[in-house]
């Protein structure tokens, strides 16, 4: 039988004002009925653009040249609106990343769902609430009737990308095509909507899977597309794939993904064979009795909710802590406590051996520039007037002389592994990954004993996470500063972490060394986020161990 | 118990503002220049007695704290008090007055909307370049055109050069025609452009993508997807669309010679009536706060992210 998806040569241009850009550079593939076929690549390397060309929705101004672009037998390359209108949802749904903003915000989930129904007359309208119910049941939402009712902001995460993935099977295509359908969850619900994907490809639908992480492909894909720049630079099955990756920016993918395994290690560098990983430069001594942070029985309520009860920690000094918890767990709300941002309705923070909590801010303010914090979105702590030298130079001590500070600043910059060219940028100029470094800059300007990272790799491409992972590491060991390091994303903590803290509603569940807690776990709910953890050893890495 | 206390803020607000909007008419009709008693005689007979007689009549000699306190428990009770001018109670100046007001205000209003509304979708998106820039053109040329001189632009052609219309008066829908038409096109200009800015950044959100990726047609996303994120912003230039409306009346009654409130404000105004100019400004006032209550409301119903359990 043919494929239900064929793709040769695809060529996808824009028109920009600036000229012609080419998005996609000649690729082909194909996706057989009831198949998985991953494209895994960075921002940039056209794998949304492939997978919205697929519907023709590439967008305005978007070029497609293909010798062959065949859905279920039909050539959709001289479709007009109205066969494409034909073939979205019907033949080919999409789910995109986010529900919050992928399903209209101003609608019930049960009119989203129900819309494919309507548009393709697929039911009547007294047939109508109890298909969506059916279909909201299918994807397992509890309560389907209730929550047909409700808006996308009433329903968690986890539910509304559900209610996504029911408004594009509503029609019954033959093919899903979900871009990122995990990227902004939690890893246990992460879990369970590639459970849910892995069921709806169990019953007959062939899935085009889009995502910049191997580790989730590596779940639920039969084939593995790496895409770089526009092109496919290796294709094969998920084993082979991940376990003799053949091509250059495979392996260095691989080795970019932090673990158990790649602890101590480089990430960005890349290896010369699968496995193999360059040492970083040893650190200084690490002292957990000389505590940096002290902080105890630390408890924040919001009216009647407690968002964080009786926490206590401390990071000793040139100790990396490792703060991992899911969104709500209340591990934001403690960096802005320890951050001195927030006071605490009980507990005390104690910094550098003075008190930090429940003292006016004049009595911190000269302390302040001990303490440093990173941000998940570096831009929107810059002022987005200031250039990048000034964003560093508002950092530096006010001791510098006026004449030595654009000097301290290049160093800074170098430091980094930026060039002195970018002092005059504007920080919305620079990549994500050059203004995570800009924040890194002005972190570690006045010498801090203690930097809060928040997320600070988050919103990174694997490659580019590695490199800022990296960098970290290089600094902490020079500088010797302690990390106190928050993530939702286990192999991140795991690789640069020495201790980690477990939080879940609030509380501290479990806390230890880094290695005992992720491979001895005690607590039930650290059990559960490892077992969710997407990795690479489940598709066959025997050599990596599981972070 | 929470809404409860919301509506009564709400409720007490609008209070507050009537009672400054009242108290600040008054003050400044006090402060204006002219005399209340030579206002009242006008072109009647001027001797002493007469003068002794108004001043008793009306309360004149009064301190002009007491005048101002009586005035606003009478107007608590509803009433509007005598015209100086007329000599009649000042609501059955304006009640007479109101309805074709009432008329051409809601006729503008509505044309002003529903052709925004056309405009905004008919050329939001990219889809047609050429008319899009015809329009946002001819909006702000609109928008920038005082209303009179659409008016007589109007009246000239449809009016004296082809008779369409009546020139002037209050005579059937037909009459209604081009002073609602006038009135409206400036509304229509900056409500369409609200829109139309509105719905583009709508559409270029992810949930539209995902609406379009279920087949949905072109028109579908405008009216079902992008239009209710679209209202948001127009919702709060309902107050603007009143005053305009307000505004405008007075003007387009004049130059299409209707009947209204525009011409009772005007000659209370001209001739220092101070009960009828007190009553517009209050009437105006409350006007205003019916107008963003509902406009609050409205954005509850628009989006239901506002809504609190």
């Amino acid at each position: 039988m043919a494929p239900l998806v064929t793709v040769e040569d695809l060529h996808v241009d824009f028109d920009t004002p600036t000229g012609r850009v080419a998005a996609v550079r000649g690729i082909s593939f194909t996706v057989d009925r009831g198949e998985c076929v991953a494209v895994v690549g960075e921002s940039g390397s056209g794998k949304s653009v492939t997978a919205r060309t697929l519907v023709g929705l590439a967008g305005p101004g978007a070029r497609i040249r293909a010798a062959r672009l065949d859905l279920a037998g039909e050539d959709v390359r001289t479709h007009r609106a109205r066969d494409w209108r034909r073939v979205r949802g019907r033949l080919a749904g999409l789910v995109l990343q986010d529900a919050l903003v992928s399903l209209d915000p101003l609608r019930t989930v049960g009119a989203e769902v129900g819309e494919v129904l309507t548009t393709h007359g697929i039911v009547g309208r007294r047939e109508r609430a109890g298909r969506v119910a059916h279909l909201l049941d299918l994807v397992h939402l509890p309560e389907p009737e209730r929550r047909a009712r409700q808006y996308p902001h009433q329903l968690s995460g986890g539910l509304r990308q559900r209610a996504l993935i029911a408004s594009a099977i509503a029609g019954e295509p033959a093919l899903l095509i979900a871009d990122e359908p995990t990227t902004a969850l939690d890893v246990t619900v992460q879990a369970q909507i590639l459970r849910l994907l892995a069921e709806r490809r169990a019953a007959g639908v062939s899935l085009l899977l889009i995502s910049h992480d191997l580790a989730v492909v590596a779940q639920v894909a039969d084939r593995v597309l790496v895409m770089r720049d526009g092109r496919v630079v290796e294709n094969g099955p998920t084993d082979r794939l991940l376990r003799a990756p053949e091509h250059p920016y495979t392996r260095q993918l691989l080795a970019a993904v932090p673990s158990a395994s790649s602890r101590g290690r480089r990430l960005a560098a890349t290896p010369p064979v699968a496995g193999a990983r360059v040492a970083l430069p040893a650190r200084v001594e690490v002292r957990p009795a000389d505590r940096v942070l002290d902080a105890r029985g630390l408890t924040k309520r919001y009216g009647e909710h407690t968002v964080v009860r009786d926490v206590t920690f401390s990071v000793g000094r040139g100790e990396t802590l490792g703060l991992v918890g899911e969104s709500g767990s209340g591990k934001s709300t403690v960096a802005r406590i320890v951050a001195g941002l927030l006071d605490p309705e009980a507990g005390t923070v104690s910094f550098e051996g003075t008190p930090w909590s429940a003292v006016r801010e004049r009595t911190r303010r000269p302390m302040r520039r001990r303490l440093q914090l990173i941000s998940q979105d570096p831009l929107s702590s810059f002022d987005p007037r200031y250039t990048v030298g000034q964003v560093i130079g508002e950092n530096l001590d006010p001791d510098v002389d006026r004449r030595d500070r654009r000097p301290h600043v290049v160093d800074l910059l170098r430091r980094v592994g930026l060039g002195p060219d970018l002092l005059d940028r504007h920080p919305r100029q620079l990549s994500g990954g050059q203004r995570q470094r800009v924040a890194i800059a002005r972190a570690i300007a006045p010498r801090p004993s203690l930097i809060i990272c928040d997320e600070p790799v988050s919103a990174l491409d694997v490659s580019v996470q590695a490199q800022v992972l990296d960098l970290l590491a290089e600094l902490r060991a020079a500088d010797g500063t302690a990390l106190l390091f928050i993530s939702h994303d286990l192999g991140v903590v795991h690789h640069l972490s020495d201790r980690v803290l477990v939080m879940h509603d609030g509380t501290v569940v479990e806390q230890g060394p880094v290695g005992d807690v992720f491979t001895h776990p005690r607590h039930d709910y650290t059990r559960s986020l490892l077992d969710a953890l997407p990795t690479l050893v489940a598709a066959g890495r025997p050599q990596e161990e599981r972070p | 118990m929470r809404a409860l206390r919301a509506v009564a803020r709400r409720i007490g607000a609008g209070l507050l503002v009537l009672w400054v909007a009242a108290t600040a008419a008054y003050l400044a009709l006090l402060a204006a220049p002219g005399d209340t008693v030579d206002n009242i005689i006008g072109d009647g007979a001027d001797t002493p007695d007469i003068r002794a007689e108004i001043i008793a009549q009306w309360g004149l000699d009064r301190p002009a704290v007491v005048q101002y306190v009586d005035y606003l428990v009478r107007l608590v009770n509803g009433d509007l008090g005598r015209s100086y001018l007329l000599q009649r109670p000042v609501s059955d100046v304006i009640g007479e007055q109101l309805l074709p007001t009432l008329a051409l205000a809601v006729a503008a209003a509505g044309l002003g909307v529903l052709l925004a509304l056309v405009i905004a979708v008919a050329t939001a998106g990219n889809r047609r370049p050429w008319l899009r820039r015809l329009s946002s053109g001819t909006e702000l040329l609109l928008v920038s055109t005082p209303s009179f001189l659409i008016g007589l632009l109007l009246l000239s052609v449809l009016s004296f050069r082809f008779r369409f219309f009546p020139v002037s008066g209050d005579q059937g829908a037909g009459a209604l025609v081009l002073p609602a038409v006038t009135l409206a096109l400036p509304i229509a200009g900056l409500l369409a452009q609200v829109l139309r800015d509105g719905l583009d950044r709508a559409i270029d959100q992810p949930f539209v993508l995902t609406a379009r990726s279920r087949g949905v047609r072109e028109r579908g996303v405008l009216l079902r997807h992008a239009l209710r994120h679209a209202l948001l912003p127009a919702v709060s230039l309902a107050g603007w669309v009143f005053g305009i409306v307000i505004g405008g009346t007075v003007i387009v009654e004049q130059v299409f010679g209707r009947p209204g409130l525009g011409q009772v404000i005007l000659s209370a105004v001209a001739n220092q009536d101070m009960p009828v100019v007190l009553a517009v400004v209050t009437l105006s006032a409350a006007g205003y706060v019916v107008v963003n209550t509902a406009a609050d409301l409205a954005y509850l119903l628009v989006d239901p992210r506002l809504r609190r359990s």
